[in-house]
C-alpha cells in the first residue's frame, strides 16, 4: 500500500554481556505513527540510539529508504532525513529560541567560512531562509515560542516549552521521520491532550512519519496507527493498539497492572 | 554573584546583632588566613623591590600597597554572608566592626611575629628574601618593636575599615572603590600617561598630577578622586542606562552593532598612534599581538569550547614559516619572499599545521585534548630547537636579519618604528575581530555554539562536530599564525625560547579574565594584563612587577575561576552557562509565574 | 544516561583516513626503526643498514642496559606522580594539573631539609636515618601542599563543568611554580653529594645498576605495594573506590565523600613526595621548574596505562620512562636523526599520542565510572 520508509531488521544490542534489545524485527511506513511502548528498562531509548546513530547494534540492519544506516555517524543520520528528540530534554539552553532552530538546519545549509566574512549573497540568503523556516516551525506551537521570545534563551523556557522547542528543533531538521522520546512527560492532562492533538498534525499538514516512545496510554491510544511493545529487550507484541492491549503477554508485562491503567 | 550582597532598600531588616555575637572561631580562622597571606606576601620581598613605585608620593608605594589590601579585603570578607531570600538580614553595626578589627589585629600580630623573627633568627638559607632590607621595610626602620606594634594597630585599623565597608551606604561603597581604582590605575600607567601628554600637549596636565620624582602628587590624587566622584554619580548613571539599552535593543535583534561606537574606535585606532611616544607604541604593539593571539583562542576556546593549551605551536609556526620565507640567511630554504607575499605561505602553514594537530585530538575527551595538545606544543618547539631540523630553523640560534614586514611594496614595517608596526598590528587586530564577530553570527558560530553547549546532541541535530571543531581549530590557528608572522617581522629574528607553553598560559589567562567568548573582553583582559603587567617574555608599564606577573597570573587565574568564571566582561551566553544552576532555577520559577498560556487548568506543570 | 559509543567500522571521513594514515605512519616508522636498528646490531657496515643511516654504530650491551635501567628509575617515578593523577581523575574526573607542582615541593623541601641534614653532619655519619628523615618532610610537605590546593582551589568547584577545575589547577600551577621561584630563588638547587656507596655499581645478574638507581626502583615498588594494600585491603580504600564509583550512592552508604576525596589527595600528595626526593637522589639537583615536564609526562603514564588503574598507572610510567630512554637510540638514531637525544620529551608526548590513537582507554584498560566516561 504505502512507501515502507524505515525497516529494522533482527536488531540486536549487548551491553556487557546483557542484552539491552534482541531480536528487534519491525517496519515503519511512510505517513505512520507508531508508538514504542514497555516499562522502564525495556530498552526503547537504546533502540532510538540505534537508529539515530549513537549506539552501534552487535547484529541486525536498519535499513531506512532502501539504504541501511548501520555504520553512520549520528549526524549523517540526521541528514537523510531522521530527527529526534530527547527524554530528558537536551536543548541548547544558552543559545536563543531561534538559534536553536536555525543550528538544527545545519545539515540542509551549506555556506562555510567564506560566505560568512564576504557577506555573500548566497549567506544572506540562506540565513534569510533558515531564519524564515525556523519561525515557521516555531510558530507550529502557536505563539509560545514566537515574538519577543526568538531571542530569549532557551534556558528561561518553561518545561512544557522546552519540550515543544525540542520537538521544533527536531522539525527544523527536515527530516522524514521523527523519533519523539516521551513527548509528553512531565506535562499536565491539558498540555499532553493539545500535544496529542499536534502529534496527529504533525503527520497530516507537515507529511512526517513518527515514532514514539510513551509511557502515557491515552496518547498511544488516541495518535498510534501500531504499537510494538518491549519488555527486557524482547518485542512482546506488535499492533493495533486494541490488538496490543488484549494481548496476554503485554497485560502481563506491562499493562497488568490495573490500578495505574485506571490512572 | 555580587548582587546578592547589596542590600535593597525594600528589605526589611533585622535589629543589628550584639557586637559579641560572633562566629569565633571563623574570624580566628579568617585571622590566620590574614596572617599567613601578609607573611607570604611579605616573603616574595613585594614590599621591598615594589616600594620605589610610588603611588600617592609620600603616602602610599605599590610596596605597602600589596600588604595593606589584604586586611581590608579580608576584614571586609569575614562577616560578608551570601543572603538569600527569606532569610533573616540583619543590621549591619558593631559586630562587624568588631569582627574587621579582630581579623586585621590577629594578622598584624602575623607580620609582627615575622618582624621579630626577621631580627633574631637567620632563615635566609631557603629564603631567599630573609633579609635586613625587608625588616627596615617593614619596621620603617625603626627597630622591632615599633615596627611589630605599628603593624598590629594599623592591619587592626584596617580590617577595621574592612569592616565599615558594610555600614557604608551601596553608594558609598561604589566611590570609594571607583576612588581607589582611579588612583592606582592611574599611577600604574603613569609612564604611559607621561607619554601620551607629551604627544597631545598636555604635559601641564601631567605636571598637575604627577610629581616629577614619580608618583602622583597629593594634589593630583584628589583631582583624580573628584574626578572619579563625579564620573560615578553623573556620568556612571547615564552610562549604565546607555548600556542597559544597548542591552535591550540586542535582545530584540541581536546581529546589529553599535555604529557610533565602532566609527569611534576606528578613529581612535587611526588617529591615536599618531600622538603616541615610542613606549607606548611599542607597548600598544605587545598588547596588540597577544590581542590577536587571545582573539584566536577565544574561537578555539570561549566558541567551540575546545581547551587548547598547546595554541602557541601556531605563533611558532607563523614566526618560523615568516622567517623562513622573508630571512635571507635562514638556513635550508631561503626563498626571500616579500612579507606580503610570505603572508599566504604562513596561512596555508598554519592551515596544514591546524589540521595536522587538530585531526588526531578532535575526537579525545575535552581534558584529554588539553593535555595532548600542550604535548603538541612541546613536541613541535623541541623539534624546532633539535640539531635535526636545524637545517631549516636554525636550532637554538634561531633565524635571524629578518627584514621587517613589506607591504606589497609600498612600505617596509620595521621593529625600529614602533609606530608602523603598531598600525601593521591594528590592521590585523581589525581582521581578527572582523571574522570574531562575523563567524559568530553565522552557520558556522551557531554550530561551534551547540557544540560547546552539548557534543552529543548538537551532533544528533545534524551538525558533523568533527568537522564543525576543526574549522574553529583552523580558524584559530590562522589567527596566531598572523600574530607570529607580525611578531617575527617586530623582532627581526626568531628563537624557539618566544613560543614556550607559558605563552599558551598566558593567552589563556587573558581570554579566562577578559571573559570567555567576548570580544570586548578579551580586548580589556590583554590591555591590562600584557599592557600593565606584561607579557610572559614582554615587560609591561609596572616593570618592577617582572618578578612577580607569573605569580599574580597563577593567583588570577584561579580566582577569576572561583569568583568570576564569566571574565571580568563576560559573554552573557557563557556567564549563563556557568551559573547554570542558579539561572535555571531563577528563570523555571520566573516561568512559572508569567507564562499564562501554560497556565494549567487542572494541576501544575511538574519540573522533571 | 545515553553514552555515544563510537563504532569501529571502516573509515568514513577525511579526518579517519587521516588518523588511520598516522597509525600506519607511526607504527611503520617505529617498526622501520627497530629494524634498522637491529641490521646495524648485526654489522654496521652492511649495505642495507648503511643505505638508511651510514653513520651507524652498534650500541653496546653495556650502554644498553644503561639505558634501560635509566629509563626503569625514571619511568618509576613517573609511575608514582601517575598514581596521584590517576586517583584524582578516577574521584573526581579531572586532570589536577598542578599535580607536577605537588611533586616539585617534595623535590625542594627534600632539597632544604637535606642540605640541612649535611650541615648538621648527619647526613653523612648516618645515612639512612638522614634520607628517612627527608623522605619523611617531602612526603609531609607535599600532602599539605595537595590538601590545601584541595581545600581551596577544588572543592568549591565541585560539580561544574570539568574543564573549569582543569583551568583552575593551572592557575594553582603557576602560582606553585612561581612561588617557589620567589621565595626560594630562581635556578638550580643542588642537593648534597651522596655516599660512595649510593654511587657504585652493583652487579645484579646480567646487569650492573648504580647504586641510587637501585634505591630508587626499591623505594618506588615499596611504596606502590604500600598503595595497593591501603586502597584493596582498608577500609579507606573501600571508601576511595567506592567514592570513585560512584559518589551520590557512597554518601547514601555512609562514606563522608569530602574526606575520601582529601585522603585522595592526601595520598596522591604523599606519593608525588617520595618521587619527589627520589628525583632529587637520581638527579643531584632541582629548580623550580621540575614539576612541569614530569607532570605532564606522568599524566601520560597515566593515560597509557589506563587512566583510574593504578597497577596501569606504574606500568605506564615505567613503560614511558623506558621508551623515552631508548627510543631516540633504538628508533631515531638508526633512522639517521641527528642529535636524537634532544628528542627525548618529544618522544614521551608521541608516545601518549600514538597511545591514545591507537588504544584510547590505555594499554591495561581505564577504570572509570560511567558519568566521568561520558
Amino acid at each position: 500500500m504505502s512507501e515502507r520508509l524505515l525497516d529494522i531488521k533482527n536488531l540486536s544490542v549487548t551491553f556487557g554481556g546483557l542484552n539491552a534489545l534482541s531480536d528487534l524485527d519491525f517496519h515503519v511506513d511512510k505517513g505512520e505513527i507508531v508508538s514504542v511502548i514497555g516499562p522502564n528498562g525495556a530498552g526503547k531509548t537504546t533502540f532510538f540510539n540505534m537508529i539515530s546513530g549513537m549506539v552501534t547494534p552487535t547484529s541486525g540492519d536498519i535499513i531506512f529508504r532502501g539504504e541501511s544506516l548501520l555504520g553512520l555517524d549520528p549526524n549523517q543520520v540526521t541528514a537523510r532525513g531522521i530527527a529526534r528528540t530527547f527524554q530528558n530534554v537536551r536543548l541548547f539552553a544558552n543559545m536563543t529560541i531561534l538559534e536553536n532552530v536555525m543550528v538544527s538546519q545545519h545539515c540542509r545549509t551549506k555556506q562555510g567560512i567564506m560566505g560568512a566574512l564576504f557577506q555573500t549573497g548566497g549567506f544572506k540568503r540562506e540565513e534569510q531562509e533558515i531564519r524564515e523556516h525556523g519561525e515557521k516551525v516555531l510558530g507550529f506551537f502557536g505563539s509560545r515560542l514566537v515574538g519577543y521570545r526568538l531571542n530569549q534563551p532557551a534556558s528561561v523556557l518553561s518545561y512544557a516549552n522546552r519540550r515543544r522547542l525540542e520537538i521544533a528543533r527536531a522539525m527544523a531538521t527536515k527530516p522524514e521521520v521523527i523519533l519523539l522520546d516521551e513527548p509528553v512527560a512531565g506535562m499536565n492532562p491539558k498540555e499532553s491532550e493539545e500535544l496529542t492533538g499536534l502529534i496527529g498534525k504533525l503527520r497530516d499538514e507537515w507529511g512526517f512519519t513518527i515514532v514514539m516512545i510513551e509511557h502515557d496510554m491515552g496518547v498511544v491510544r488516541d495518535v498510534s496507527d501500531r504499537v510494538v511493545v518491549l519488555d527486557h529487550g524482547e518485542t512482546i507484541a506488535q499492533g493495533s493498539y486494541d490488538e496490543v492491549s488484549s494481548n496476554p503477554a503485554v497485560i502481563e508485562a506491562y499493562l497488568g497492572r490495573p490500578a495505574e491503567e485506571a490512572s | 554573584m555580587s548582587e546578592t550582597m547589596n542590600t535593597d532598600d525594600a528589605v526589611v531588616l533585622a535589629p543589628a546583632r550584639s557586637a559579641f555575637d560572633q562566629d569565633w572561631r571563623k574570624i580566628v580562622n579568617w585571622g590566620l588566613i590574614c596572617a599567613l597571606a601578609l607573611i607570604f606576601v611579605s616573603l616574595t620581598d613585594m614590599p621591598d623591590k615594589l616600594d620605589k613605585r610610588v603611588i600617592v608620593e609620600p603616602l602610599l608605594s605599590m610596596g605597602y600597597l600589596s600588604l595593606i589590601w589584604i586586611p581590608i579585603a579580608l576584614g571586609n570578607f569575614v562577616t560578608r554572608e551570601v543572603v538569600l531570600e527569606g532569610m533573616a538580614q540583619h543590621k549591619k553595626g558593631l559586630r562587624e566592626l568588631v569582627a574587621g578589627v579582630s581579623v586585621g589585629a590577629i594578622g598584624g600580630a602575623g607580620l609582627a611575629l615575622l618582624i621579630w623573627l626577621l631580627d633574631t633568627r637567620d632563615l635566609s638559607d631557603p629564603l631567599v628574601n630573609w633579609n635586613d632590607a625587608l625588616l627596615e621595610v617593614l619596621s620603617f626602620g625603626e627597630g622591632v618593636g615599633y615596627g611589630a606594634i605599628f603593624w598590629i594597630l594599623a592591619s587592626a585599623g584596617l580590617g577595621l575599615a574592612g569592616g565599615a565597608l558594610h555600614l557604608l551606604p551601596a553608594i558609598a561603597n561604589r566611590l570609594l572603590f571607583a576612588i581607589s581604582l582611579t588612583i592606582v590605575l592611574s599611577a600604574s600607567l603613569e609612564s604611559a600617561l607621561d607619554d601620551i601628554s607629551e604627544g597631545f600637549q598636555l604635559e601641564w596636565l601631567f605636571e598637575a598630577l604627577f610629581e616629577k620624582k614619580g608618583g602622583l602628587s597629593v594634589q593630583g590624587a584628589i583631582i583624580l578622586a573628584v574626578f572619579a566622584i563625579a564620573w560615578v554619580l553623573f556620568l556612571g548613571g547615564q552610562a549604565k542606562r546607555g548600556r542597559a539599552a544597548v542591552a535591550a535593543r540586542r535582545e530584540l535583534s541581536p546581529t546589529k552593532v553599535n555604529t557610533v561606537g565602532l566609527v569611534l574606535i576606528a578613529v581612535a585606532a587611526v588617529v591615536l598612534p599618531m600622538f603616541l611616544g615610542r613606549l607606548t607604541n611599542d607597548l600598544l604593539t605587545n598588547v596588540g599581538l597577544f590581542l590577536l593571539l587571545a582573539l584566536g583562542l577565544n574561537i578555539v576556546v570561549g566558541l567551540a569550547g575546545i581547551l587548547d593549551l598547546g595554541y602557541v605551536a601556531f605563533y611558532a609556526v607563523g614566526g618560523y614559516t615568516a622567517a623562513i620565507m622573508t630571512s635571507p640567511t635562514s638556513p635550508g630554504l631561503s626563498p626571500e619572499l616579500p612579507w606580503w607575499v610570505a603572508i599566504f605561505v604562513v596561512v596555508f602553514m598554519a592551515i596544514v599545521a591546524g589540521l595536522f594537530i587538530g585531526a588526531p585530538v578532535i575526537r579525545m575527551r575535552g581534558d584529554y585534548l588539553a593535555i595532548v595538545t600542550l604535548g603538541f606544543g612541546e613536541i613541535i618547539r623541541l623539534t624546532v630547537r633539535s640539531d635535526w631540523a636545524s637545517g631549516f630553523t636554525g636550532g637554538a640560534q634561531g633565524i635571524l636579519s629578518i627584514p621587517g614586514a613589506d607591504i606589497v611594496g609600498i612600505a617596509t614595517v620595521k621593529g625600529t618604528d614602533p609606530q608602523q608596526v603598531l598600525y601593521l598590528v591594528i590592521g590585523f587586530v581589525a581582521i581578527a575581530i572582523y571574522v570574531s564577530w562575523r563567524l559568530e553570527n553565522s552557520r558556522i558560530g551557531r554550530a561551534w555554539m551547540a557544540v560547546r553547549e552539548d557534543e552529543s546532541v548538537a551532533e544528533a541535530m545534524g551538525i558533523n562536530t568533527v568537522n564543525s571543531k576543526l574549522q574553529a581549530f583552523v580558524v584559530g590557528a590562522i589567527l596566531a599564525s598572523f600574530s607570529g608572522a607580525i611578531f617575527a617581522a617586530k623582532v627581526g629574528s626568531v628563537f624557539e625560547s618566544s613560543f614556550k607553553i607559558l605563552v599558551s598560559i598566558v593567552i589563556l589567562v587573558i581570554v579566562i579574565v577578559g571573559g570567555m567568548g567576548r570580544i570586548a573582553g578579551v580586548a580589556a583582559g590583554a590591555l591590562v594584563l600584557v599592557g600593565i603587567l606584561g607579557g610572559p617574555n614582554q615587560p609591561g608599564l609596572l616593570a618592577e612587577f617582572s618578578e612577580f606577573k607569573l605569580l599574580i597570573y597563577g593567583a588570577l587565574l584561579i580566582w577569576m575561576m572561583l569568583k568570576r568564571p564569566e571574565g571580568l566582561i563576560p559573554n552573557v551566553r557563557r556567564s549563563r552557562e556557568l551559573h547554570q544552576d542558579e539561572f535555571l532555577q531563577d528563570a523555571w520559577l520566573k516561568a512559572q509565574a508569567d507564562d499564562d498560556d501554560d497556565e494549567a487548568v487542572s494541576g501544575e506543570a511538574a519540573p522533571a | 544516561m545515553t553514552t555515544a559509543m563510537r563504532s569501529k567500522a571502516a573509515p568514513r571521513t577525511g579526518v579517519d583516513w587521516f588518523l588511520t594514515f598516522l597509525r600506519v605512519l607511526l607504527s611503520g616508522l617505529v617498526l622501520f626503526g627497530l629494524s634498522a636498528f637491529l641490521l646495524q646490531q648485526i654489522d654496521p657496515g652492511n649495505p642495507l643498514a648503511s643505505a638508511i643511516n651510514p653513520d651507524a654504530n652498534r650500541l653496546s650491551w653495556d650502554a644498553f642496559q644503561g639505558l634501560v635501567i635509566s629509563g626503569l628509575s625514571q619511568g618509576a617515578m613517573y609511575g608514582l606522580i601517575a598514581l596521584g593523577y590517576s586517583m584524582v581523575y578516577g574521584v573526581l574526573g579531572f586532570i589536577n594539573f598542578a599535580h607536577g607542582e605537588v611533586f616539585m615541593v617534595g623535590a625542594m623541601t627534600g632539597m632544604i631539609t637535606s642540605n640541612k641534614l649535611f650541615e648538621a653532619g648527619v647526613w653523612e655519619d648516618n645515612f639512612l636515618l638522614a634520607i628517612l628523615i627527608a623522605v619523611l618532610v617531602s612526603v609531609i610537605c607535599s600532602t599539605v601542599t595537595a590538601v590545601v590546593t584541595e581545600r581551596i582551589a577544588y572543592r568549591p568547584l565541585r560539580g561544574s563543568p570539568r574543564l573549569i577545575p582543569l583551568i583552575t589547577s593551572i592557575g594553582v600551577s603557576f602560582f606553585i611554580q612561581n612561588t617557589s621561584a620567589v621565595l626560594l630563588g630562581p635556578g638550580a638547587k643542588s642537593y648534597p653529594r651522596l655516599p660512595d656507596w649510593l654511587r657504585d655499581d652493583i652487579g645484579i645478574g646480567p646487569f650492573d645498576i648504580e647504586g641510587k638507581k637501585l634505591l630508587v626502583l626499591v623505594v618506588a615498588g615499596l611504596s606502590m605495594g604500600a598503595l595497593w594494600y591501603l586502597v584493596e585491603r582498608t577500609k579507606t580504600g573501600k571508601a576511595m573506590r567506592a567514592v570513585a564509583e560512584d559518589k551520590e550512592i557512597a554518601s547514601l552508604m555512609g562514606i563522608d565523600v569530602d574526606r575520601t576525596i582529601v585522603t585522595t589527595f592526601a595520598v596522591g600528595g604523599a606519593m608525588a613526595g617520595v618521587a619527589g626526593i627520589l628525583w632529587g637522589i637520581l638527579f643531584g639537583s632541582v629548580t623550580e621548574f621540575t614539576g612541569f615536564l614530569p607532570g605532564i609526562k606522568a599524566f601520560s603514564a597515566a593515560v597509557v596505562g589506563g587512566i583510574g588503574n593504578l597497577g596501569g598507572a606504574m606500568a605506564g610510567g615505567l613503560t614511558l620512562g623506558s621508551s623515552e630512554s631508548l627510543a631516540p637510540q633504538l628508533v631515531l638514531e638508526p633512522l639517521g636523526v641527528t642529535g636524537h637525544t634532544q628528542l627525548k620529551d618529544a618522544v614521551a608526548f608521541l608516545v601518549l599520542i600514538f597511545v591514545l590513537l591507537v588504544k584510547p582507554t590505555g594499554l591495561f584498560g581505564e577504570r572509570l565510572s560511567a558519568e566521568e566516561r561520558a
